[in-house]
């Protein structure tokens, strides 16, 4: 406190040593009126965002994945029309979503659709909620199918019925098969929260943007920012790999 | 007991089974035998609808199961199913993969259906793998646990899909044992194999395949000993 308020003057006439220029902006970025609190309520909403949207993706994406499969796996001659209509509107999904940038549509979301709600971190949280169920349905699907078909076939020669052999035989064996891709589209989804600030969410990467904006100072807020996304990225990674090593050990008991 | 009219099945533009009629009688030992690729695999999934037909009919107890409108699934309750890979489930223990499908479809309680496999675990002389996984398991043991989680649904007919074919050949001999035992309780087995000596002994009548079509049939002395049509001279001289 001392420190910073003697060596600032010196900031100005420019003759401050790097030691002192680099405490002096350290002390701005994170330090002068409490700012690393603004950081903290950026990481919880950060937080927030990504669990509501992973909630949105992984329900989306899982309805889905099971509406394309099951109409895929449909025997010949014996086709579903309604599940033929759900199916299309399945693919037209996957394929605008898949098929836009994020940035775009977080501002058709924010400032066209929902442009009179004040909500920014729920209507961010939605679209990337939206945006992720597409990518979650085509790794599932990848997964479903990647299972050796023979498992199924074995199931229904038994005379278990679709659902049954989707539950307790495909399911839970493509389940393990995906969860390294589900990890890393949750890694993804992490860090695309900071896009939201485009549309006025007030995550980690808007208390930077406030911060240098009374500051004029970019290079510390923004490099403790990515400091914090890695951080939590690194931590994430670490408890994915957790849970992978346990549902192996599950497999050769 | 399962009567198979004018069926046909392609693959887009590749004809497998070219208008084969067929009857398996209560207590046949059916044993099909060709070349790869003559279509045999084929027809055998087509008896239980894992292969839907293109053209004609199956009937199976009196029931055409080729009509849309039958539960397919009631049907392959009575028909037991190996695999040539075996298709246990990994994710289960052995005891779970025979009584997943009796208790589901409610055929038995877990209670009756635990008792019923252990017993069945006991005639293949592997109770004390009822906790074990799949993945510890050999070949042969897959195999035999496989026709146990089969015979637990009580089927009236069995189908093997080439079932030692993916086995090391010291493991043939349990596997063809069991089915041996099975074939003289009196089970109706057809069965597409590559083991002559096995079809020779067990089966009451053989079907020689090629072409998608059944090109011989008749008795095992018939058709090894006085091979008419040249294709199953020729297949018989390259086998035996």
């Amino acid at each position: 406190m001392e420190l910073y308020e003697a060596w600032k003057p010196l900031l100005r006439e420019g003759s401050a040593t790097f030691l002192q220029e680099f405490y002096v902006k350290f002390y701005q970025a994170f330090i002068e009126g409490d700012r690393w609190i603004q950081y903290f309520k950026g990481v919880g909403t950060t937080l927030l965002v990504t669990a509501m949207a992973l909630a949105i993706g992984i329900l989306l994406g899982v309805l889905v994945a099971m509406i394309r499969t099951a109409h895929d796996q449909q025997r010949p001659g014996k086709r579903n029309p309604i599940l033929g209509l759900v199916n299309a509107v399945c693919k037209v999904y996957v394929t605008v979503i898949r098929g836009t940038p994020m940035m775009v549509q977080l501002l058709i979301m924010g400032f066209v659709i929902f442009s009179s709600s004040r909500n920014y971190n729920m209507v961010g949280a939605l679209t990337l909620g939206i945006n992720s169920g597409a990518y979650v349905a085509e790794i599932i699907r990848g997964g479903l199918m990647a299972l050796d078909p023979g498992q199924a076939e074995a199931g229904r020669s038994l005379g278990l019925n679709y659902a049954d052999t989707m539950r307790f035989i495909v399911i839970p064996q493509a389940f393990k098969a995906i969860l390294p891709s589900l990890g890393n589209e949750f890694i993804i989804l992490l860090k695309d929260t900071s896009l939201i600030t485009v549309i006025g969410g007030k995550e980690l990467v808007y208390a930077a943007q406030a911060i240098y904006g009374r500051t004029y100072e970019q290079m510390f807020p923004l490099i403790g920012v990515a400091c914090i996304y890695l951080l939590l990225v690194i931590i994430f990674s670490w408890l994915l790999g957790i849970l992978e090593r346990r549902l192996r050990q599950s497999d050769r008991r | 007991m399962i009567d198979v009219k004018h069926l046909s099945k392609s693959f887009g533009d590749h004809l497998v089974l070219d208008d084969i009629s067929e009857h398996i009688y209560p207590g046949d030992k059916v044993v099909i035998i060709g070349p790869s690729g003559s279509g045999k695999s084929t027809f055998l999934r087509s008896l239980n609808l894992l292969e839907e037909p293109s053209a004609g009919t199956i009937t199976f107890d009196g029931v055409e199961i080729t009509d849309a409108n039958t539960d397919i699934n009631a049907v392959r309750r009575k028909m037991g199913m190996v695999f040539q890979h075996f298709n246990l489930f990994p994710n289960m223990t052995i005891l779970r993969n025979i009584t997943l499908a009796p208790v589901r479809t409610g055929l038995m309680t877990q209670a009756e259906a635990d008792q019923a496999a252990m017993q069945l675990l006991r005639r293949v002389g592997l109770e004390e793998k009822a906790d074990a996984y799949p993945s510890q398991l050999s070949g042969g043991q897959k195999q035999r646990i496989a026709i146990v989680r089969a015979l637990a649904m009580n089927p009236k007919v069995m189908l093997f899909d080439e079932p030692t074919s993916a086995l090391d050949p010291e493991m043939v001999g349990e596997v063809l044992n069991v089915m041996k035992e099975l074939a003289s309780d009196g089970m109706t087995m057809v069965v597409v194999t590559h083991e002559m000596g096995f079809a020779r002994e067990v089966g009451n009548r053989i079907l020689f395949m090629d072409g998608g079509k059944i090109l011989e049939q008749g008795s095992p002395e018939a058709v090894f000993g006085n091979p008419q049509n040249p294709r199953l001279r020729d297949f018989l001289s390259k086998v035996l």
